[in-house]
């Protein structure tokens, strides 16, 4: 299988701006078929998909699932516990063991970084990566852009990613993302939770998110994990949400109408004032509707759909 | 034993000064004589050196061996055996084993076994704290009599400034260097690999510089208070080698190695997850490079020492954060300094003699790293000129995980002796050792 993407989709890093835009482009006409009644497409009949999850996921998971569903794919659900993996057997025996199966994909969730890489150099089938450790989760730095990109052109619109950046696949793909589409990207955040050199890949850094607030269009504001507390990298859950948490007086001192986006879980009172999530430029549900047709467009090209027929495609045209 | 003649090849012997074309002398398991026009005794075996190099035997002073304990990828055997495939005739072993190397019976055991294999010599290093846990020392004056030339926790630091201390005040006593891996346990924690743009991008834990220079600072301050000699294992930072020279500027005892990986490979090698280029401490950056190269031509850094550090083939072909630290080194190490230093003319071939030689055979006075009549009969001959290619299935090791495979290399080895008996001869191939890869 080869198409407009390759064999895999491992990050947005290694995907050419005219990449990302044909994947955008195709999730126009997916995002339709989620509208209807009754939604489903036989685009992807026949073809058989696995969603193997060595970390817990609900969101992505379930998004992934409703995508290869509504294009009747047949699925299987694998998780680590209780599987061959929790017994000891390693990655790849586990890629390989599945692939004797004869399978078409891989959607993988991992905790390691560059998982999704190593499982695609070693099996024939596609591999898309669903977040592989602190590396990238390339599917929902597309349903990122495809919101922002509903409500305002990509180019030169002012992102800036808010949070702790250093453990996030998040930030990193959409960075990637962002870049490649003409964005300008900033991040703010503790210095401890923002990875040494960030610059280099283009970003400006904002130390206070007021000055972050009053530089950009769009937040991006990443979950802060309760660990990160435990591990020392800030002091208290409470000290972040007086410093950096997204508020809405913090907001109201914005020169522009800012449209906020959250990957989720949201842990509310942490990163993000509740007022503000719920509030009126919140696209935070839009961006979980837009990920079940991003992750179509994603199935769709890596099964070597043609991005010019998609429309055709979802009428039935079998394949 | 056969006397035997090594005629006409390149003498370098920086011990001594010379650089010349002459012959040597191997008689009695010692150096007889080394001059031109030396005829060959009664029944001696002649080795044709015209247009090769003859050098003392190469010294390595951190090599891990893994026996006892993990003999599926390492025995003393087939450690000792690659190294006189690369042209060392003498390695340090470093004690992390299973069990620790530090009481007599087990270092006892590593001269022993050494013995058997009949290759390299092999000096046991000894634990610094019993079990390497950091808290109470090692019996130092019965590990050296019992054959250890140093001391050294490697795998980890030694892990307080009080425990350095005391083992540098003791070491006095036997004249042995207390060889210290630098590494603040504290910022290194979960790290895989450099922390830099690149570990930023792959989204992998990065291991800081300061992991390195805030222990060479600590050593330093505790060379200075007590006088005792601390030797830097594997040196990779900028930093580290300017307080370096800056403490030897002072006269303070302290020396220093740098690995062939720190002095030839960044941290781009970490692309792709290459599991091969993961190794502690990590690859660093040009600047860093740079700096330990610049370390080595000035003395700052006495010497290259490799390293080696074989793992299970499954153990490497893993994700990148589950994989283990460490490369192969002793079959590269000689080709690739020639390669990457003398050929493009950083470092002289006498100096990079001086290098893997005579230094390292000096900071744990060994008697070997010279040609001086008398000398122990260690030597390797080799072909500067001649090119190869890294086949890591070709390696006499158990293990093959380098990041050099494919390389092409320039400086092959044509003889090694050990004790005036020939034991490497190029074109020598393992003879079916059993491999820890496929």
């Amino acid at each position: 299988m080869s198409g407009a993407l390759g064999k895999d989709l491992l990050g947005l890093e290694y995907l050419s701006a005219d990449q990302i835009r044909r994947i955008l482009d195709t999730a126009e006409p997916f995002k339709e078929i989620s509208e209807r009644a009754i939604k489903k497409v036989p685009v992807l009949r026949g073809k058989t998909i696995v969603n193997l999850f060595f970390e817990a996921s609900t969101r992505t998971r379930i998004s992934f699932e409703f995508a290869e569903k509504r294009l009747s794919a047949d699925t299987v659900n694998v998780a680590a516990s209780g599987s061959s993996v929790s017994k000891g057997e390693t990655l790849v025996d586990t890629a390989r063991n599945l692939e004797a199966m004869r399978i078409d994909m891989v959607v993988m969730r991992h905790m390691s970084s560059g998982a999704a890489k190593f499982l695609a150099d070693r099996i024939e089938s596609s591999v898309i990566n669903a977040g592989d450790g602190k590396h990238e989760h390339p599917t929902q730095g597309l349903l990122d852009l495809l919101t922002i990109r509903d409500h305002r052109p990509i180019a030169g619109t002012k992102v800036c990613i808010v949070g702790d950046v250093l453990h996030s696949r998040v930030a990193r793909s959409n960075i990637w993302g962002l870049l490649k589409l003409g964005a300008e990207v900033a991040v703010c955040g503790p210095r401890s939770l923002l990875p040494l050199g960030i610059e280099a890949l283009g970003v400006r850094v904002f130390r206070r998110v007021e000055e972050a607030i009053a530089w950009a269009d769009v937040l991006n504001v990443l979950r802060l994990q309760l660990e990160r507390m435990e591990a020392g990298y800030i002091p208290s859950l409470r000290e972040y949400y007086r410093v950096f948490g997204v508020t809405v007086e913090r907001l109201a001192k914005a020169p522009r109408e800012l449209l906020i986006l959250h990957p989720g879980p949201m842990n509310r009172g942490v990163e993000i004032d509740s007022r503000v999530a719920d509030g009126p430029h919140s696209v935070i549900l839009h961006q979980v509707t837009n990920g079940v047709a991003v992750r179509m467009a994603v199935l769709y090209l890596l099964a070597g759909g043609n991005p010019d027929l998609a429309e055709a495609a979802k009428g039935g045209a079998d394949r | 034993m056969k006397p035997i003649l090594i005629r006409g090849a390149r003498v370098v012997d920086p011990s001594v000064g010379r650089d010349e074309v002459a012959d040597i002398l191997l008689d009695g398991g010692v150096v007889r004589a080394v001059g031109r026009g030396l005829g060959a005794p009664d029944g001696a075996q002649v080795l044709e050196a015209a247009g090769l190099v003859a050098a003392p035997g190469l010294v390595d002073l951190h090599v891990h061996l893994r026996e006892p304990g993990r003999e599926d990828v390492e025995t003393i055997a087939t450690g000792a055996r690659a190294a006189v495939a690369g042209g060392f005739t003498a390695v340090c072993a470093m004690p992390n084993t299973d069990p620790v190397t530090d009481n007599q019976a087990a270092v006892g055991f590593i001269v022993s076994q050494a013995r058997l294999a009949g290759s390299a010599r092999v000096h046991p290093i000894s634990a610094v704290s019993l079990g390497q846990k950091g808290e109470q020392m090692a019996e130092f004056g019965e590990l050296v009599a019992a054959g250890a030339v140093a001391v050294s926790d490697d795998g980890r630091p030694v892990a307080t400034a009080h425990l350095m201390r005391t083992a540098l005040e003791y070491a006095l006593t036997f004249g042995i260097p207390v060889i210290d891996h630098c590494e603040d346990v504290t910022l290194s924690h979960g790290g895989a690999m450099h922390e830099g743009i690149t570990s930023t991008r792959l989204g992998l834990k990065g291991i800081p510089r300061s992991a390195e220079d805030v222990i060479v600072a600590r050593d330093i301050a505790l060379a200075e208070l007590t006088g005792g000699h601390v030797h830097f294992a594997h040196m990779s930072t900028a930093g580290a080698v300017r307080m370096i020279r800056e403490a030897k500027a002072r006269g303070l005892a302290v020396t220093a190695e740098v690995t062939p990986h720190h002095l030839t490979l960044t941290d781009v090698a970490c692309e792709g997850y290459d599991t091969n280029a993961k190794m502690n401490p990590p690859l660093r950056e040009a600047q860093d490079v740079a700096a330990v190269r610049a370390g080595l031509v000035d003395g700052t850094i006495d010497c290259i020492a490799t390293d080696h550090a074989p793992h299970h083939y499954d153990a490497k072909e893993a994700e990148f954060d589950n994989a283990p630290f460490g490369v192969v080194g002793l079959e590269t190490a000689l080709g690739l300094a020639i390669t990457e230093l003398v050929e493009p003319g950083i470092l002289s071939l006498p100096t990079l003699i001086e290098r893997m030689a005579t230094r390292p055979a000096r900071i744990v006075h060994l008697p070997g790293g010279t040609l001086r009549p008398g000398a122990p009969a260690d030597v390797v001959v080799f072909d500067p000129a001649a090119e190869w290619t890294v086949e890591p299935a070709r390696f006499f090791s158990k293990s093959r995980n380098t990041p050099f495979a494919g390389r092409r290399l320039r400086g092959l080895v044509r003889w090694t002796l050990v004790g005036g008996r020939v034991t490497h001869t190029a074109g020598d191939r393992p003879d079916s050792p059993e491999r820890s890869a496929p």
